[in-house]
């Protein structure tokens, strides 16, 4: 008889845990997945081409449902669950029946950020999160609008790309100096900007979002500097909440996200987080590759194997047509390392590699991107790089032959 | 005059070394030409060696001088021939009729042609009154012509070239003719796998010459004499001589023999005197003595010696005593430096020698003042080269006019000889360059003359053959014939009757008519037959041996038959003083400095520092040292060391190798401050000169070396010439499409950016990795590379020929733009390494990949590469890349030639 494991969420995170468990402990639970949104899963990274007519909509779908079938899946989407029953180890479902579980994993995600400022609730504001929002956005596009995005990191350039391929008009404000500031260092977010810029997007940097004029609908949009740009819409990309209101309602422990321990578990035995709902050793990651590596080590301990996560090493990619961005690790560097630097702006290429300890430590790349993953296995790895010092910048290839030199 | 812009090929002779080679150079339209060796020239038969062939390479106008200067208020400024020319006459003048005829002066050059010298010549000691004529002849044999003119009576080469072909037994002395007589040792070599001639190198230097010898005597420097005189004891003592021909041509044999004696009476002693083994020695001797057909050559290592005539008077005493002298494959052989050293001897451009093989005896000075209808006529020898300049720089010598040389680098104590330029009241330069060491010590007139391929008239190389060096390119600027320069300066001086001269032409038949004037036999150099030529049949002029004289039939050869130039037509056997060299080594001093030149430059690289192809086989002043003599101070391979002698100091790049002797260093003498930071070699060499010569003793001064540490090493190529960072370490080297800089620093890393940013563009790459010690940036325009640097610790200096490669491209495919700062190659361009033939340009790693693939000989390297197949002067290495290949690791230890990168 298999246990019940209910997974809350049917996001990246809970497909990519049912399908390791799949590999590891096939048929040893019986699983529900319970999604709000009413679709399959779907690739969320691959929304921003969708925007920017890149991908086609139907194309996201990462499983068909006979592959959820084919492994015993009952997926329930379109269904909030509302709460969850620690004692009686059920969750509540709005409009459902409960359902009984022994583990329940919460793959809740995480939700858009709107900033607290007035006008926030007026129509035309919108947010960049879901199928549903790529929608929106893709009319407001159609219609040649004036949208000004909210903020400069990765979702917001991916935002304003995507809307402004679609052909809206689009002005990007972000708050801080730099383009992608948790990602990059001053000159690949310079080179950024103006690679971004050549793609027809206005950027303003330092740009503190103060209110929205409208008469319920936006107007323009004020800075706190006192500038305002006139604007049809606005997008707020200014960061994530993890979704944790389900985790708290239920008494688990929950700081920024659903806090859990190294076996993904949270402070309820039997009750796991994975993805952008966890908060694991403090970190909230907003990225898909931590939930597969997560999703990884949760699915063998729920098939009884050892292994635990210790936290990853993020790598980030822009997904910008033309403008390849990419940051791993340690980007900024510190007194403590080496930063070797190439930059070739007419070509936009600009690469830093950090060094500490005789290891990769970090990474940026703008444009040449082709070794990223050489630079983040490397990063992983900690392997000694002494020998490729000198020609790491230049390639995988070129350092392969330093090595056999 | 006027140079005539011809689209056919034209016949020419090459401008470099003595051997006298015919070029055929075929100009195109801009001023280029392509350039082959002249399949009809006695001399090389077609064979141009890696300098000859690289010609068509240095014809750039790049640093030309095109239009006179005088300096005025601290700097040169552009002015009219006529002000030029009148400006010289009148301060010349002004001095002389001040000072009088000695306190002027004119420093001449082999380089010139003969008509240029004979025009100097004629003004200084014919008109202006002073023997103050010397030439850089005098650094490079004027020891050989003073050894021919006490034994023969006139300096005359017995032999000729053919003796090469002919030889049983070819010894050289002093020579590295496989590097400095490139085509000629290829004739020897010939001749040793076509006739099984034997080959015996005596050097204190195992050099690439004597990687081809039979037997190979490193004998300690300054022996030569004991070595020579050992010899004739044992001739003496083997009944080897030739009692006719002494008995019936000679004097002076007894007195030359107890000398010898004295010196060197056997075996043993002459072992003992000359570091040798008694083996070796013997084996010398027996050679010698059993092998009828024997050329001696000698070349710098002789004559560049306090004792160098003494040296030559040893070598000649021993063919005199054998009679094998002017015979077919058997004579004495002097192989000269220069493309006219023999030319400039011939008018008697030198300041012991008065026009045409006579001297100052009073009867000749008589018989040319007569022929010349000269007002004042010298009537005493002028002052030598070396002392020539100590007049300047003790201020009695107030004039000096310097044509086509450098001695601010050449003479020996090159400093002080700089600082004596600056005190000149007037200082003439007649030059291709704008800027050498010489002109930038002051020169107050600049006056531009024509150089090789635009200047028009014959030279003599060393087997007394004149061949003509014809223009194939038009004048450029203003440049003038040195000739046409001389003689409007002689008009303004009022000596218009004297030279009016219209053509080389003219000039030529004066200077014919001139050795044939009252000779009737009694001189060597007699070049009647040509006195009448037509100017048609000057410039038709096939290359021709001397003596010509009028009616008579060729003579190849002298003194098979006796018939010395001496009042009693007998050759003198010259008791030699007894070996030493003129300074003593001390705790301070504890090594010998020599010095010489590498395979593909030439003197002070004005010309041949233009090719790309001749910079890539030793781009860097180095110095050499033997391992032992290394490890005792504390010197690596590959780094840098100070030399220090008590006149100066250079940096040089370390070259660690056994070739070199114990106690000896080497270093070459072409790097001038031109051109590198820290290398003007001619700065450390002692000036003390032969009693007979006048030669100075360029390869025996004692010097110290120590380390010298550089943090960075790096290089940079621009388009443009580069001002680079002060307190820098670097060497310049011609590269395709610019100028590339070999440097060595110890500042500080961050420095680099600021420097290239302020001279480059906008679009500019760069690589930083301080924490690494390494920087690296390259601008653009274009696709084309602007300026590129590279610096980074001594073992990651980047790849110079990489990118030195992709400099010379037109363009970089994004690709090699991506890879470019990483100084490796991509894919399919792999680094050939350093060039070891130059003629092709093969890098020694294709080589030493093409080893590896199974090939085990030259030849066999040739068909693969080409390496060697054509001027073959990189065949000695190709072996020595062989044999290395064949030792393993133990050839590690084997000569590495200094390069900036791997």
């Amino acid at each position: 008889m298999s246990e019940p494991l209910v997974i809350v969420g049917n996001g990246m995170a809970a497909a990519r845990l049912v399908e390791e468990l799949g590999k590891v402990a096939l048929g040893r639970y019986a699983i529900a997945v319970i999604g709000a949104e009413p679709r399959l899963a779907y690739n969320r990274v691959l929304l921003s081409s969708v925007l920017a007519g890149e991908t086609a909509s139907h194309e996201l779908e990462l499983r068909p449902a006979a592959w959820w079938r084919d492994r015993g899946v009952t997926v329930q989407y379109g269904s909030a669950a509302t709460e969850i029953d620690v004692g009686r180890r059920e969750v509540k479902i709005a409009g459902e029946e409960s359902i009984a579980f022994t583990k329940l994993v919460l793959a809740t995600g995480s939700m858009p950020l709107r900033l607290n400022i007035p006008g926030a609730d007026f129509a035309g504001v919108h947010t960049f999160r879901d199928s549903r929002d790529v929608d929106l956005l893709l009319t407001l596009a159609a219609r040649k609008q004036r949208v000004v995005v909210v903020g400069g990191g990765l979702l917001g350039l991916e935002a304003a790309y995507g809307l402004a391929k679609a052909g809206a008009a689009v002005t990007l404000v972000h708050l801080m100096d730099r383009l992608m500031e948790r990602q990059l260092d001053a000159p690949a977010a310079a080179l950024l900007k103006s690679l971004v810029e050549c793609k027809g997007i206005r950027i303003l940097l330092s740009a503190n979002t103060a209110r929205i004029h409208g008469n319920e609908r936006v107007e323009t949009i004020e800075l706190a500097d006192g500038l305002r740009l006139e604007a049809d819409a606005v997008v707020f990309a200014a960061g994530i909440r993890p979704n944790v209101t389900l985790a708290k309602d239920a008494g688990l422990a929950v700081n920024r996200g659903i806090v859990v321990d190294d076996l993904m578990q949270t402070s309820a035995p039997g009750i796991f987080a994975l993805g952008e709902c966890a908060e694991h050793r403090g970190v909230c990651y907003g990225l898909v590759e931590p939930a597969y590596e997560q999703a990884r080590v949760l699915a063998r301990h729920l098939a009884g194997q050892g292994g635990a996560y210790c936290g990853s090493v993020v790598a980030t990619n822009l997904k910008v047509s033309g403008v390849s961005v990419f940051s791993a690790g340690d980007f900024l560097g510190s007194d403590c390392s080496e930063s070797i630097v190439l930059s070739d702006l007419r070509q936009g290429t600009y690469k830093k590699l950090v060094i500490a300890d005789g290891c990769l430590t970090g990474a940026v790349l703008v444009g040449d991107v082709a070794d990223a993953l050489w630079y983040l296995e490397l990063i992983r790895s900690r392997q000694p790089v002494a020998r490729i010092r000198g020609a790491m910048m230049f390639g995988r290839s070129l350092a392969d032959r330093a090595i056999a030199a | 005059m006027t140079a005539v812009v011809h689209t056919s090929t034209i016949r020419t002779t090459c401008p470099y070394c003595g051997v006298g080679c015919g070029v055929l150079a075929t100009p195109d339209r801009h001023g280029d030409a392509t350039i082959a060796g002249d399949p009809q020239h006695p001399a090389n038969f077609g064979r141009l060696c890696s300098k000859g062939s690289a010609l068509g390479e240095t014809l750039s106008l790049n640093g030309r001088l095109l239009h006179p200067m005088i300096r005025c208020k601290g700097s040169l400024e552009r002015v009219a021939w006529s002000d030029a020319l009148d400006h010289v006459a009148h301060r010349l003048n002004h001095i002389v009729a001040r000072d009088g005829p000695n306190a002027v002066a004119f420093y001449l050059s082999g380089q010139l042609l003969t008509e240029d010298y004979y025009v100097a010549n004629k003004l200084m000691k014919g008109f202006i009154g002073s023997a103050n004529v010397d030439t850089n002849s005098r650094l490079c044999m004027s020891s050989s012509v003073a050894g021919h003119r006490r034994a023969f009576g006139a300096d005359t080469v017995p032999g000729c070239y053919e003796d090469l072909d002919q030889a049983d037994l070819l010894v050289m002395v002093g020579s590295n003719a496989a590097w400095c007589h490139p085509v000629l040792f290829q004739r020897m070599l010939a001749n040793k796998q076509k006739r099984a001639a034997r080959i015996i190198v005596i050097d204190p230097r195992r050099t690439d010459t004597a990687g081809e010898a039979d037997l190979f005597l490193g004998l300690t420097p300054g022996t030569d004499t004991a070595l020579f005189c050992g010899l004739l004891v044992h001739l003496v003592d083997s009944g080897a001589l030739d009692q006719d021909y002494i008995a019936q041509h000679t004097s002076g044999f007894d007195e030359a023999l107890a000398r010898a004696r004295s010196i060197a009476g056997g075996v043993p002693a002459t072992a003992l005197a000359t570091g040798l083994s008694e083996r070796d020695v013997t084996a010398f001797f027996q050679m010698f003595r059993d092998t009828p057909r024997v050329v001696t050559l000698f070349s710098q290592g002789v004559n560049q010696s306090a004792q160098g005539t003494d040296k030559v008077n040893a070598i000649l005493n021993c063919h005199l005593a054998t009679g094998r002298i002017g015979k077919l494959g058997a004579s004495p052989f002097s192989l000269t430096g220069q493309p006219n050293a023999m030319g400039g001897r011939e008018v008697g451009g030198l300041a012991n020698q008065l026009a045409a093989h006579m001297g100052f005896t009073p009867p000749e000075i008589d018989r040319v003042r007569r022929f010349w209808k000269a007002p004042h006529i010298a009537v005493h020898e002028g002052l030598k080269a070396v002392q020539m300049f100590e007049a300047i720089g003790r201020g009695e010598i107030k004039a000096l006019w310097v044509m086509g040389t450098n001695p601010a680098v050449s003479l020996p104590h090159a400093d002080v000889v700089r600082e004596a330029l600056r005190k000149l009241e007037l200082f003439v330069v007649s030059e291709n360059v704008l800027a050498n060491d010489t002109v930038d010590s002051g020169v107050h007139v600049l006056l531009p003359a024509l150089a090789w391929g635009e200047k028009s008239g014959t030279v003599t190389n060393s087997e007394r053959r004149i061949s003509r060096q014809r223009s194939f390119l038009p004048a450029p600027g203003e440049a003038r014939p040195d000739w046409w320069i001389l003689c409007e300066v002689a008009k303004r001086l009022g000596f218009a009757a004297g030279f009016d001269f219209t053509s080389a032409a003219d000039i030529f038949r004066e200077h014919a008519a001139l050795s044939a004037f009252e000779n009737d036999g009694r001189r060597d150099f007699d070049l009647g037959a040509l006195k009448s030529l037509s100017d048609a049949a000057f410039d038709e002029l096939a290359p021709v041996q001397w003596p010509a004289r009028e009616g008579a039939g060729p003579t190849a050869r002298f003194f098979a038959g006796g018939n010395f130039f001496t009042a009693d037509k007998r050759a003198r056997f010259v008791a030699p003083e007894a070996p030493a060299l003129r300074t003593e080594t001390t705790a301070s001093r504890p090594l010998r400095l020599n010095t010489g030149r590498v395979r593909d430059q030439w003197h002070t690289m004005t010309r041949s520092g233009l090719s790309p192809r001749l910079s890539a086989h030793l781009p860097e002043p180095f110095v050499e040292i033997h391992p032992d003599d290394a490890a005792k101070y504390g010197i690596v391979d590959d780094s840098f060391a100070r030399v220090t002698t008590d006149y100066g100091q250079c940096i040089l790049k370390v070259i660690v190798s056994e070739r070199q002797r114990r106690g000896m260093l080497f270093a070459p003498i072409h790097w001038s401050a031109t051109n590198a930071s820290n290398a003007r070699v001619g700065a450390l060499i002692a000036p003390f000169t032969d009693p007979f010569s006048g030669q100075p003793e360029n390869k025996a001064t004692p010097a110290a070396i120590a380390p010298c540490e550089y943090v960075f090493r790096g290089f940079a190529l621009s388009r443009r010439e580069l001002d680079l960072p002060p307190r820098l370490w670097w060497t310049r080297v011609a590269a395709s499409g610019g100028c590339g800089y070999l440097f060595a620093d110890n500042g500080d890393l961050r420095h680099w950016p600021a420097w290239l940013q302020a001279i480059a563009g906008d679009d500019l790459v760069e690589y930083r990795d301080f924490g690494g010690g390494i920087y690296r940036a390259a601008s653009f325009a274009g696709d084309r590379i602007e300026t590129c640097v590279f610096v980074g610790p001594a073992h990651d200096g980047g790849d110079w020929e990489v990118v030195r490669s992709l400099f010379a491209a037109d363009r970089l495919s994004d690709e090699q733009r991506r890879i470019l700062l990483s100084g490796k190659s991509i894919e399919g361009a792999v680094s050939t390494g350093p060039v070891v033939c130059a003629c092709f340009g093969v890098g020694r790693t294709s080589i030493c990949d093409a080893i590896g693939a199974g090939a085990h000989t030259p030849a066999e390297i040739g068909a693969k590469l080409k390496a060697g197949t054509n001027c073959g002067s990189c065949i000695p290495e190709l072996k020595r890349l062989i044999a290395q290949a064949g030792e393993g690791e133990a050839g590690s230890k084997e000569t590495r030639f200094a390069s900036a990168a791997n």
